[in-house]
């Protein structure tokens, strides 16, 4: 080892606590990174190669009746590669020993049981076979929540049968990564079953032989997606097609794509800030150490050691650090990966998902943290390279300072010469007190971020299920019903209250913008389901017109008075223009709303409702749900009741563990940025702070000076941090927002007033670490050497 | 009889460090008189810097008595310390020890706000010669005039004590005097006990007593009959 290593390791021994702050913060970077880049590769590649090899459809369309033949057209369109015609239906199903009643989304199996879009994997069995009519299917998740095996039975209402199912397979589908009842906020494997079935015994229950209600396709590489989207609409539109989507709108997909954009956005937003703000104290440290190792380096210079060799020594202090901080935050990032993929397994039905830990990663992740240190070590660095031996061994000029604002602060007395030192100190260093004051406020902002996602979804919670659907339980018929229906609920054992809703596929346009999407129709007044305008202010249905949610709003470019192009996909397929009356809150989906009678009087038929909405006596909901249970007409029901309390677990659940990595990734900045700050402040100013001692200042009064400076650079940094946490904030809400779930961002008083408490105590314990030293500074020694 | 601020018995200092064991003061006997300008002469490392620090409670005896009047420093803890330099003692370094973000003035009123008796920093400053210059930084001012500034932050607290370590050891002779005279006036004006560590063999004449160290001990002490003005030391 050479004798300028010896020195790097002597050097590196003796700024140990500043470079495991800086570590620290850098391998913070580097472990968001991982998590982020290695989560977001595993979901992605394990979904890419699971819909490769078990061939996910490319466009997904459902209709009322089509005859087989019609199959054969679809697949003759140009840029098909394959069709997989097939009956679906859903289904109400009784579980022994499970009080509440489930949802069957059933899909039938070819006689030959090969699927040429949507393959199954199979866990356990085998698919069930043709003939047998009480074979079934059903998905991975629901088996492991009703722990049922090969061989398990259990009741489903088929058609207008009750029937006993035996499960002979175990699966998983691509088509169903993510499962969601009819109605449902939230997954509930215990209530949700995906379930296959074979096709002639699905025929003969809904009396759809020789025809399908359901057809999903896969694309030619080059195919043009909207051309055959188009094509199938017209092929199914006399068959009652309701529009066929692409696989980007496909519900499971779509909420796997939105966590894949939730993860690449943090990857973007989040390392990079570590990143930044460790090249920052990097600058901040070298510098300082480059200043007091002056004469050190004309020394070696005039030694003979090259410019490019002593520039080397301290760039290698420096990657030195850097790469503690990549070791470091390898490891937490490995342990975080795993530890997230191991939660989406819980979320998304995925036949394998390891958390890919590439080599590349790491790579990329070192290089990038490597880079930014040397970037933070740059100007430093140019200062040793540039600095003339005989001009480094001659003290550095001294430093100018300036009153502000032409000493007039000193002659109203308005601070104490110590305060003075200290404000000076700071103007003196605009540039570094900034940046300082920024590093400071990304922790503030970092913090404030989390804890305004959190309220985000508590106002979205109340927004949904305390202000809008407020009711306990929505029943789905399998098909509409007269208005009679409605009667026929009320008169359910623990119904208290009921609303009826009426739910119509349209295409709804607007000059050349069009959606198809859904009208629902409900009574002018609701208590129940609410409709909410813009404040969260219940809204009261006119009898003519339609009520637009905002996204829905924006998409169609149409505003309250304006005139929407409506077709009815169902029935007379009428077109009819009608006029906006209003705009109204929606986070969840696309909604249009309309007063349920006019509703159908628009769409050319007699009063019809889809289902009921409900408010339930707890007292008799088992009575509730036998009778459920045995009423054919009812295909699904969606529990609210439940959705809120899952809701409100998972969240609780979710908090808690976000909450304590921002708080830790919040106080590991501002740790890292105040600890390092204070330390240069007091090397600086050892000499300065040993004269007031020595002048007959007590420690507390001396140590006034460090934490004054440091004071006033956490005030500035925290409405900087409250700037940055609303902008970031803003940011991400917008670039999350699906049409299938929007959050407002959503930020109180409060968590700023918690962001900043958060920064003060890391703040404040960093120089209370610093102020032991000014307790321990060697008064004479200060005084016998010249600065 | 002259009344005795200082009384120093057997004071001895021993520093260590790691296994070297060095002692700087070897039982040092001395009184300071009231009103009294001493001059300390001695090679470096004879121990003179020791036993002004320690008169000055800015480091501790490893054994030995120091009085100051009715003070024992030789056992006063830290915060009696800080408040026995604060409340009696003005200091003046070689270096000047100014701080460089505070202006003359403000550099002076450090003192006098935390001081129980002083005079306006403007006084001061004036008693230096310096009334014009203060509105000035320290970097703006030439190394006399930073050290007359040092020595009107020490006066501005009217205290008993002034201890001064070589003041001008880093000046020209013609500044030198400038400040010789600003402390002389001080001692004078204000019947300061004063104490200046010193290099310079001729400066001793300006004293009412020199004190010569060699080796940890005070080995003379000579008395002058008559003090030479700073102005009339042949340098």
């Amino acid at each position: 080892m050479g004798a300028l290593d010896i020195k790097l390791f002597r050097d590196l021994k003796r700024l140990w606590a500043q470079a495991i702050a800086i570590a620290l913060v850098l391998a913070c970077g580097v472990a968001t990174l991982i998590l982020a880049v290695g989560t977001f590769r595993s979901l992605e590649e394990t979904r890419d190669a699971y819909y490769e090899r078990y061939k996910f459809g490319d466009i997904f369309a459902t209709a009322v009746r089509v005859p087989d033949a019609k199959a054969r057209e679809i697949a003759e369109i140009d840029g098909v590669a394959a069709v997989e015609p097939r009956i679906f239906e859903v289904a109400l199903l009784d579980v022994e020993g499970f009080r509440e009643p489930a949802t069957g989304l059933i899909v039938s199996v070819p006689p030959s049981g090969e699927l040429a879009v949507n393959d199954l994997f199979i866990r356990r069995g085998r698919l069930p076979e043709p003939g047998r009519v009480n074979e079934v299917a059903i998905d991975a998740k629901f088996a492991e929540a009703q722990r049922f095996s090969v061989g398990s039975r259990f009741d489903a209402i088929l058609g207008s049968a009750k029937t006993t199912l035996t499960v002979v397979g175990i699966v998983m589908s691509p088509e169903y990564v993510y499962s969601l009842g009819p109605g449902d906020m939230m997954p509930d494997s215990r209530r949700l079953a995906d379930m296959w079935m074979p096709e002639e015994t699905l025929a003969s229950l809904y009396d759809l032989d020789g025809a399908f209600n359901s057809v999903s396709v896969r694309l030619l590489r080059d195919a043009n997606e909207t051309a055959v989207i188009e094509a199938i609409d017209d092929l199914l539109e006399p068959y009652g097609g309701t529009g066929a989507v692409a696989r980007k709108d496909q519900v499971s997909n779509a909420f796997l794509q939105g966590e894949l954009d939730q993860l690449q956005g943090m990857a973007r937003i989040i390392p990079p800030i570590f990143l930044l703000v460790s090249a920052f104290l990097i600058n901040m440290i070298l510098s300082r150490l480059i200043e007091l190792e002056r004469e050190q380096i004309g020394l070696l210079k005039a030694l003979g050691y090259g410019r490019t060799a002593v520039a080397w020594h301290y760039l290698k202090l420096v990657l030195v650090i850097a790469a503690i901080g990549v070791v470091i935050g390898a490891g937490v990032g490995t342990w975080l990966g795993r530890g997230m993929t191991v939660m989406y397994t819980r979320f998304f039905s995925f036949p394998f998902l390891v958390f890919r830990s590439d080599v590349d990663i790491y790579l990329i992740a070192a290089g990038v943290s490597m880079a930014a240190a040397a970037a933070g070590a740059l100007k430093a660095i140019g200062v040793v390279f540039a600095l003339p031996p005989a001009v480094a061994m001659r003290p550095p000029a001294p430093q100018v300072y300036r009153q502000f604002m032409g000493g007039l602060l000193g002659r109203m007395r308005l601070f104490s010469q110590v305060t003075t030192m200290a404000l000076r100190h700071l103007v003196r260093h605009p540039v570094r007190t900034l940046l300082t004051a920024i590093g400071t406020a990304f922790a503030v902002a970092l913090m404030g971020v989390a804890m305004g996602t959190l309220s985000s979804v508590d106002f979205m919670i109340d927004a949904v299920f305390f202000r809008t659907e407020r009711q306990d339980a929505t029943l789905a018929f399998s098909s509409e019903r007269p208005g009679a229906a409605y009667q026929a609920v009320l008169k359910l054992p623990g119904v208290m209250a009921a609303e009826p809703y009426l739910d119509l596929p349209v295409e709804i346009g607007n000059g050349q913008y069009s959606r198809q999407l859904s009208i629902i129709g409900k009574p002018a007044r609701t208590d129940l389901s609410r409709v909410l305008d813009l404040d969260l202010d219940p809204v009261v249905l006119p009898s003519t017109g339609l009520a637009l949610g905002d996204r829905v709003a924006d998409i169609l470019r149409l505003r309250p008075g304006d005139l929407a192009r409506v077709t009815f996909l169902d029935g007379q397929r009428r077109t009819v223009e009608v006029p906006v009356t209003q705009v109204i809150q929606s986070y969840i989906g696309l909604m249009m709303f309309m007063d349920i009678d006019a509703l159908a009087r628009l769409s050319g038929t007699g009063p019809r409702i889809s289902g009921v909405h409900l408010l339930i006596d707890d007292s008799q909901l088992d009575a509730l749900y036998r009778a459920v249970k045995e009423t054919p007409q009812i295909a699904a029901v969606a529990l609210q009741s439940r959705s809120r309390q899952r809701f409100q677990e998972t969240m609780r659940e979710n908090m808690s563990m976000m909450l304590t990595v921002y708080l830790t990734l919040s106080i590991v900045i501002a740790f890292g940025v105040v600890y390092n700050s204070a330390r240069i402040q007091l090397s600086e100013r050892g000499r300065e702070l040993a004269t007031l001692r020595v002048l007959g200042f007590h420690r507390a009064e001396v140590s006034n000076v460090l934490f004054i400076e440091i004071g006033a650079i956490v005030a500035i940094a925290q409405p900087i941090g409250w700037l940055i946490a609303t902008g970031l904030g803003l940011v991400i809400t917008e670039s999350l927002a699906t049409d299938m779930f929007r959050v407002p961002f959503v930020i109180e008083p409060g968590t700023f007033a918690i962001s900043s408490i958060v920064v003060v105590i890391a703040a404040l314990i960093s120089a209370l670490i610093v102020r032991r030293r000014i307790d321990a500074l060697d008064l004479v020694r200060v005084l016998k050497t010249r600065e | 009889m002259r009344e005795a601020v200082f009384r120093i018995r057997d004071l001895s200092k021993v520093y260590r460090t790691g296994n070297v064991e060095v002692k700087a003061l070897r039982g040092v006997d001395a009184d300071l008189f009231h009103g009294e300008l001493t001059v300390m002469l001695g090679p470096s490392g004879s121990g003179k810097s020791t036993f002004l620090n320690i008169l000055g409670g800015l480091d501790t005896a490893t054994a030995g008595e120091v009085r100051y009047r009715d003070h024992d420093l030789s056992s006063a803890s830290d915060r009696d310390l800080t408040r026995y330099r604060r409340d009696h003692v003005g200091f003046v370094f070689q270096f000047y020890n100014l701080i460089p973000s505070l202006t003359a003035k403000e550099n002076v009123a450090l003192v006098t706000e935390i001081a129980r008796n002083a005079m306006p920093p403007e006084e001061a400053l004036e008693l230096v010669g310096l009334k014009e210059r203060m509105g000035h930084f320290p970097a703006q001012l030439s190394g006399g005039e930073q050290q007359r500034v040092a020595i009107a932050r020490a006066v501005a607290k009217r205290p008993e004590v002034m201890l001064c370590d070589e003041p001008t050891g880093a000046l020209d002779s013609k500044t030198g005097i400038l400040v010789l005279e600003a402390l002389t006036a001080t001692n004078r004006e204000l019947g300061t006990t004063t104490a200046i560590i010193t290099h310079n063999a001729t400066i001793g004449s300006i004293a009412d007593r020199v004190f010569h160290f060699s080796d940890g001990r005070i080995t003379d002490v000579l008395e002058n009959e008559t003090r030479l003005s700073p102005s009339d030391v042949d340098w």
